[in-house]
């Protein structure tokens, strides 16, 4: 029982992180039909400014700010300069520019700092652990599921009662539509990116809070994971993105944690049949997006 | 009376397809203007071109003295232009207050939004005691009340319905007519898209006829009725 529970734990907190990263995938694709598979990259943005602030003495409460607006400002620059040219292109043409723009970044980051992974200085008190019911609790697994749940509530707020997360929502359903209202293409894009852009610079400092190292291909195992999270959800669809993501966690978790080490090495495939399965029976997903079309600008 | 919303040799093309082909109109302050004919003779493409919705192939659209011709759609709700487009197409997923909410997106003061809030619960008391509900959960009658109210959050000056009655019970689109009329009374321009003919030229104080993207004729209601060309618009193209 005290494993399952400890299982639990970790569950959530891995859960937690896809679900951010899926959600961030969810908002751009549900607005402009993109899956940006740069999404990634804007992760390992927010973990090399981690690493620097670390190397520059600041503080750990300084820094992650900065990550954040750090995966904040390249998500909007990527929108900028990458994907508004392509912005009336077919889908094809914007998933290759979003490999483009993940290929290009990951040789940057091997060039200009190093292909080889870097340590990040993190708080001492990140690798503690609290007592719980019973339960050794590491610190940085509680952290992420508290950051995961105050994400989801501001991300709840925000798209339900601010002006500019409703006219997401509306652009999200009938993006022509949402244009007649007045509602510029060009801002529920930009603030489509910057939100996704958040979600990935909060998963990243998730990320390297539990392994305290980044290198130039850090987001695309969990970027690559979110995505199969989000189709599991329901492509589109943020509730989705955000069952999915935890269902994957769980599903990761339990079977590294429950399965007999002579399966251990199938850990991976078992994982994946288990969401095909999923898809076989729901092949529009958890919850699955009210508007499926994903209708272009 | 001075021109509000004109056009000048307008053209609207889908690929090989000419949905609208040289078409001109002129509309004043204060006037119900009908766009009347068949199913695909160009009455939807129309009222997409005037609001950016699809691109213009050639010709002017000129509005308040401007040019408006390809200009962004999202620029012309705050200038005062707006269109209830066809198939009604409220945000499903959003509630009846956020859909208007977004129709009043334009609005930056706070009681000009309130003031839009309350004319449009005026107009549409139902709307009021729906507000919270999904709006894909209502009925087709109150969706379209939704989506004319929407439009109206905006305080157009002009407003463009492209069939603001189709698929309603009776009862309710005698009252879609006779909103058209109150909102005339409110100086509200209407442009108006519309299959039921005969109710349009009881409220309307011109008409202009098409056939195959082309206006075959204009005029008063009375004028036109009499002429055989309204029966040919519907019929011969049929
Ligand atoms: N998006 C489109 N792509 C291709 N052709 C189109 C498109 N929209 C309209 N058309 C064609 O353009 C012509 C005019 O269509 P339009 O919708 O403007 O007519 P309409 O008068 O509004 O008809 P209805 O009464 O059915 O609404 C039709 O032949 C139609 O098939
Ligand atoms: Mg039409």
């Amino acid at each position: 029982m005290d494993i399952f529970l400890q299982q639990t734990v970790n569950a959530l907190a891995l859960g937690g992180t896809y679900a951010l990263l899926a959600l961030g995938l969810a908002v751009v694709f549900s607005i402009m039909g993109l899956i940006n598979f740069a999404h990634g990259e804007l992760m390992t943005i927010a973990g090399y400014v981690l690493m620097y602030c670390g190397i520059a003495g600041l503080s750990f409460v300084i820094a992650v700010p900065l990550a954040l607006l750090a995966s904040v400002v390249a998500a909007v620059l990527m929108e900028r300069i990458a994907f508004r040219p392509v912005r009336n292109g077919s889908g094809a043409t914007m998933l290759v520019t979003s490999f483009a723009v993940a290929m290009i970044l990951q040789v940057l980051f091997q060039n200009l700092i190093s292909t080889r992974s870097q340590p990040v200085l993190l708080p001492a008190m990140l690798s503690d652990s609290v007592h719980i019911m019973g339960m050794v609790i590491g610190v940085n697994k509680l952290a992420a599921i508290i950051a995961t749940v105050v994400m989801l509530v501001f991300l709840d707020w925000f798209m339900k009662h601010q002006k500019t997360g409703i006219a997401m929502r509306a652009a999200a359903e009938d993006f022509a539509v949402a244009r007649l209202m007045g509602i510029r293409a060009n801002t529920v894009i930009a603030g489509a990116f910057a939100l996704s852009g958040l979600l990935a610079g909060v998963a990243a400092v998730l990320w390297v809070s539990q392994r305290a190292s980044v290198d130039p291909l850090m987001g695309f195992m969990p970027v690559l994971k979110a995505f199969i999270a989000a189709i599991l959800g329901g492509l589109g669809s943020l509730r989705g993105a955000v069952a999915g993501g935890f269902l994957l966690g769980f599903i990761e978790i339990y079977l590294s944690a429950f399965l007999p080490p002579e399966m251990q090495e199938f850990r991976e495939p078992i994982g994946l049949g288990i969401v095909v399965l999923v898809l076989l029976f729901r092949p529009n997903g958890l919850i699955p997006s009210a508007t499926l079309k994903a209708e272009k600008v | 009376m001075q021109s509000l919303l004109s056009a000048n040799d307008l053209h609207v093309s889908y690929g090989a397809v000419e949905a609208v082909r040289g078409v001109s109109f002129d509309i004043r302050q204060g006037e119900i203007v009908a766009f009347l004919g068949a199913n695909g003779a160009g009455k939807s493409s129309i009222m997409n071109a005037i609001t950016g919705l699809v691109p213009t192939a050639s010709g002017q659209v000129m509005f308040e003295g401007r040019d408006i011709t390809g200009a962004a759609p999202e620029t012309l709700a705050p200038s005062g232009l707006t269109l209830s487009p066809e198939g009604r197409r409220v945000f499903g997923t959003l509630s009846v207050a956020d859909n208007l909410r977004m129709g009043a997106f334009a609005l930056n003061d706070k009681d000009a939004v309130e003031a839009a809030y309350a004319r449009v619960y005026e107009l549409f008391p139902i709307l009021l005691e729906r507000k919270d509900q999904y709006a894909g959960t209502l009925s087709g009658g109150q969706q379209q009340m939704l989506a004319v109210g929407r439009a109206l959050m905006s305080n157009p000056r002009v407003l463009l319905l492209d069939e603001p009655s189709l698929g309603l019970a009776p009862l309710i689109v005698d009252q879609i007519f006779d909103l058209i009329l109150k909102l005339r009374d409110q100086d509200v321009t209407l442009l108006v898209v519309e299959q039921n003919v005969a109710k349009t030229l009881q409220v309307a104080d011109r008409a202009y006829v098409l056939v195959n993207g082309e206006v075959v004729e204009q005029g008063k209601p009375a004028e036109l009725s009499a002429s055989g060309t309204m029966q040919d618009a519907y019929l011969g193209a049929n």
